[in-house]
C-alpha cells in the first residue's frame, strides 16, 4: 500500500548488550511475592489461604471477569500471607506470598492441552495466564477474541523491541524458536487472517531474523518483515502503519482496520501452555544498566525480588541511584530492590541518577523537535502550555488521548521539558472532568 | 531505606542541550566573524565584543534586578551580541553598539519574558531601531580594506557604498564582482559580506542538525526567483546584502520562526518575497531585517496554520 506519511521517531543508542546472551536459569529464590494484578483489567481473586501449601503451577489467582488473567504459582512451598500491597503505578492490588521449598514439585494438573475448536482455543488462552509482555499486559484471551474474525488481514508478531537494553523478546524468538513456530501456527489455524502473518524485526536483531526465518521456512503464509531500527518501531499503531500502511483511526481498535498484534513472547505463553501444560510462571529478564557487572538474560520465577536477579548478575559496581523495570523510554522507575517480577517485566536496569546538572530543565526555546520526532505527528510543546493553562479545550483538539507515550519528545527536548509528565496529567485532568 | 530516584520516563535524554545547541551556533558564526576582520579590520572585532559583552552583561544585570534566574550560561545573549555586531556597520560609534545591544537584550527579550518568550528577534529589532535612530552613522558605509587603521574611533576613510545601494541608485558599474561579492570583499554591515563564510556555518548548523534547510534554503530560492521574475540581477541580490545572514542565522532562531518544517517553509516564502518588494520597491536599499521582523509577527499565525495532523485523528465536530 502507498505510504503517504513517514513514521517519526528518535534513535537512542541500542546498547543491545545482551543480545548473544543464552538465557541462564535463576536458582529458585526463598520467598516470592506474586501480585494479583499484572496485567491491565480486572486483579485476579486469591484462592489459596496462608498456611496452605502450594506446587509449581497451581492456580492462585482465579480470573474475575473478561478482562482478566489467572495467576499461578511460580515456586512449590507453602502461602505465607495474602496481603495488600502498593503498586509501583500507585495502585493497591492483592499479592501472595509464598515461602519456597527449594523443590519445584509440579502441580498434578500439568498436562498438554489439546485444542481443536477456536473457543478451546481461546479458553486455553485464558488458563494459560498469557497477557500482554510487550509492556500494556492486556489479557490475551480477549484480546484474540475479535468478533469481526473474518475481516482479520493480519496478525503481526511483535518482535520489534525497539527499547534500548532490552532483548529478552530477541532471546525468545533466538533460543525458543520452537514455541513461537508453534504459537503462530495455532493463530494461522484458529483465526486465519485473509493476508499473512507477519513477524516484525528490527535490522538490529540479525540474529532473530535468522532464526524466524529458518524456523518459518516451510509456512508460506508467514512474512519476516526486517523493519528500520526506529525508537518506537514496536508500538503497536506505528507498526500497523509501517507494516500494512494502514492507519487506525483515532479511538478505534487494530481489529477494526483488520489486524491484530501480539508480542512474540506472549504466543510462546500458550504456546507452551498448550503443549506442555505450564502456564506463565517464568520471564525471561534482561538485567542490564551501566553499573551492572554482569550483564544477562535471566529466567526467573515470577514474583522474584528484584534484587535477587541483580545478585545473580554480579551486584552493582556502583551505588545504584535508580532501578528500571522496562527499558529507559518507557520502564518504570521502582522505588526499592523488593518489588517483585511480574508477568509484563522484560528487563530491569540499575544506573547511577545523571548528574543533575546535565538534565536540568530549562525554558521552551521552541526548537520544534519534538514535533518533529512524534511517531503520532501531536504537539507536545502546546499540550505542555495548555497543561500549564488547563485548558481541556485545547487538550481535546491537540489529541493527547492519542499520545502513547513513548517519551520520543522528552528524549531529544534540549530543554530537557518533562513532556510525557505533562503528557499523563493532561490526560488526568481530561479524564476527571469527563466524569 | 531506599535512595533511589523515581521520575518519570523516559529515563535517557539524548545528549543535545540550549546551550550546546547556542554554542553551535556561535561555532558557525566564527568563519563570518573571520572574514570580517580580514575585510573590514580589527574594528571589526573591537564592535563584535563591545556589542557581545554589553549584551550579556544587560542579560546579568535584568536578571539581577528582577532576581531570576541567570541565563548567560545558556549562551543565547552572545549570539544576539554577535548577530547584532554582524548587523552594524563596522565604523558605528561604540556607544551606540551599547545602545543597541540594551534595546535588543532588555526591550525586545527581557521585557517579553526572557528567551523562549520573545516574539521578535532581538538583534534584528534592534538593528531596525538603531537604523531609525542613528540613521547617518548605520548607513556610513566603508570600502573593503579601507578601515584597516582604525581601532576605537572611527575615521574618515574612503566611503563607500552598498552594492544594494549602487543597484538601488543604478550605478552598476559601481558594483564589485560577483566572485568578491561571494567572498565578501564588498561595503557593507561588518558580517553579512562574507557568503562564503556564510554558508560555511550554514552547512555546519544543518550537519549538526541544529537547523533544518527548509527555511535558509525557500527564503534564499524565493529571493533569487523573484528578483529575476521582476527583472533584477537574481545573483547580486542573492550576495549584495544580508540574506544569507538573515537567511541563515536570523530566520531560522527557534524562538521566533515556525516550529514545524511546513511552517518554516511559508517562513522563507514569505520573508523572501517581502524583502524582493522592501528593496525594489521600498525607499531603503535593503530589505531583509523588515521582512524578517514582520514574518517574526506572523509566526504565532503560521504557526496555527501549520499545525501537525495527528496520525488518524478523527476531526472534531
Amino acid at each position: 500500500m502507498l505510504k503517504l506519511r513517514r513514521i517519526k521517531g528518535v534513535s537512542p543508542p541500542h546498547r543491545k548488550h545482551t543480545q548473544n546472551s543464552p538465557v541462564e536459569v535463576l536458582p529458585v529464590p526463598k520467598r516470592v511475592e506474586i501480585p494479583m494484578l499484572m496485567h491491565s483489567g480486572k486483579p485476579a481473586i486469591p484462592v489459596v489461604k496462608p498456611g496452605e501449601y502450594v506446587k509449581v503451577g497451581q492456580l492462585i489467582g482465579e480470573l474475575s471477569g473478561t478482562i482478566s488473567s489467572p495467576v499461578h504459582s511460580s515456586v512449590s512451598g507453602t502461602v505465607k500471607e495474602v496481603r495488600t500491597h502498593d503498586r509501583v503505578t500507585g495502585q493497591k492490588a492483592e499479592s501472595i506470598i509464598i515461602e519456597s521449598d527449594g523443590l519445584q514439585i509440579h502441580h498434578e494438573d500439568l498436562k498438554p492441552h489439546p485444542v481443536s475448536t477456536l473457543q478451546e482455543f481461546l479458553d486455553a488462552v485464558r488458563d494459560s495466564g498469557a497477557v500482554g509482555l510487550g509492556g500494556a499486559g492486556f489479557p490475551a484471551a480477549p484480546k484474540l477474541a475479535i468478533k469481526n474474525l473474518d475481516e482479520l488481514d493480519y496478525i503481526l508478531i511483535n518482535g520489534a523491541e525497539c527499547e534500548p537494553y532490552v532483548t529478552s523478546d530477541t532471546r525468545t524468538m533466538v533460543a525458543d524458536t520452537e514455541h513461537v513456530v508453534d504459537g503462530v501456527r495455532l493463530l494461522q489455524q484458529f483465526m486465519k487472517p485473509r493476508k499473512k502473518i507477519v513477524i516484525c524485526i528490527e535490522d538490529n536483531k540479525p540474529n532473530a531474523i535468522e532464526a524466524m526465518r529458518e524456523g518459518f521456512k516451510n509456512d508460506d503464509y508467514v512474512e519476516v518483515r526486517v523493519l528500520p531500527t526506529l525508537y518506537p518501531q514496536g508500538e503497536r499503531k506505528v507498526l500497523v502503519y509501517n507494516v500494512t500502511g494502514r492507519i487506525v483511526p483515532e479511538g478505534a481498535r487494530l481489529a477494526d482496520v483488520g489486524c491484530l498484534v501480539s508480542n512474540c513472547t506472549t504466543i510462546t505463553v500458550f504456546s507452551r501452555y498448550i503443549k506442555r501444560g505450564i502456564p506463565l510462571i517464568s520471564k525471561v529478564i534482561t538485567v542490564d544498566g551501566p553499573i551492572v557487572r554482569n550483564p544477562k538474560n535471566v529466567l526467573a520465577p515470577i514474583g522474584t525480588p528484584i534484587w535477587e536477579l541483580f545478585e545473580f548478575c554480579g551486584g552493582f559496581t556502583a551505588e545504584p541511584g535508580r532501578i528500571l523495570a522496562g527499558g529507559p523510554m518507557m520502564g518504570i522507575a521502582l522505588p526499592d530492590l523488593e518489588v517483585p517480577v511480574i508477568k509484563t517485566t522484560n528487563a530491569i536496569l540499575a544506573d547511577v541518577v545523571e548528574n543533575k546538572n546535565k538534565i536540568r530543565e530549562t525554558v521552551c526555546i521552541k526548537c520544534g523537535r519534538c514535533l518533529n520526532v512524534c511517531p503520532m505527528s501531536l504537539m507536545p510543546p502546546n499540550i505542555e502550555t495548555a497543561y500549564h493553562l488547563k485548558d481541556t479545550d485545547e487538550m481535546k483538539k491537540l489529541k493527547i488521548n492519542m499520545c502513547v507515550e513513548c517519551g520520543s519528545c522528552a528524549y531529544i527536548c534540549p530543554a530537557k521539558r518533562p513532556l510525557v509528565q505533562a503528557i499523563q496529567l493532561s490526560k488526568q485532568i481530561l479524564w476527571e472532568t469527563k466524569k | 531505606m531506599s535512595n533511589l530516584t523515581v521520575s518519570v520516563s523516559p529515563h535517557i535524554h539524548h545528549k543535545a542541550t540550549t546551550s550546546r545547541i547556542m554554542l553551535d551556533v556561535l561555532i558557525a558564526l566564527i568563519p563570518a566573524f573571520i572574514t570580517a576582520i580580514i575585510v573590514f579590520g580589527a574594528r571589526a572585532a573591537v564592535v563584535t565584543s563591545v556589542c557581545v559583552i554589553s549584551c550579556i552583561l544587560c542579560e546579568w544585570l535584568y536578571e539581577k534586578i528582577t532576581k531570576r534566574p541567570n541565563t548567560i550560561t545558556d549562551y543565547s545573549a552572545c549570539i544576539t551580541g554577535v548577530l547584532l555586531a554582524f548587523n552594524l556597520p563596522v565604523t558605528i560609534p561604540l556607544w551606540q553598539a551599547v545602545f543597541g545591544s540594551a534595546i535588543a537584550i532588555i526591550l525586545v527579550k527581557q521585557l517579553f519574558g526572557g528567551l523562549g518568550k520573545n516574539f521578535a528577534n532581538p538583534a534584528i529589532t534592534a538593528r531596525i531601531v538603531m537604523f531609525l535612530a542613528f540613521s547617518v552613522t548605520m548607513t556610513n558605509w566603508y570600502s573593503p580594506y579601507e578601515t584597516t587603521s582604525i581601532w576605537l574611533y572611527p575615521i574618515d576613510g574612503v566611503a563607500g557604498a552598498t552594492p544594494l545601494a549602487l543597484i538601488k541608485r543604478d550605478e552598476l558599474e559601481a558594483l564589485p564582482s560577483l566572485w568578491n561579492m561571494f567572498l565578501g570583499v564588498r561595503g557593507g554591515s561588518l558580517g553579512e559580506t562574507g557568503n562564503l563564510a556564510l554558508l560555511i556555518g550554514g552547512i555546519y548548523l544543518m550537519l549538526r542538525k541544529v537547523i533544518t534547510w527548509h527555511t535558509p534554503l525557500t527564503y534564499i530560492l524565493v529571493v533569487v526567483a523573484f528578483s529575476a521574475l521582476i527583472g533584477q540581477d537574481p545573483l547580486y541580490h542573492m550576495f549584495a546584502g544580508g540574506l544569507f545572514l538573515g537567511a541563515i542565522f536570523m530566520a531560522t532562531d527557534y524562538v521566533t520562526t515556525p516550529q514545524t518544517n511546513l511552517g518554516r517553509f511559508v517562513f522563507g516564502l514569505g520573508a523572501g518575497l517581502l524583502t524582493v518588494i522592501f528593496r525594489v520597491y521600498s525607499s531603503y536599499p535593503e530589505g531583509v531585517s523588515f521582512a524578517i521582523l514582520l514574518m517574526n509577527i506572523l509566526t504565532p499565525y503560521i504557526n496555527k496554520f501549520t499545525r501537525t495532523r495527528p496520525l488518524g485523528a478523527v476531526k472534531d465536530d
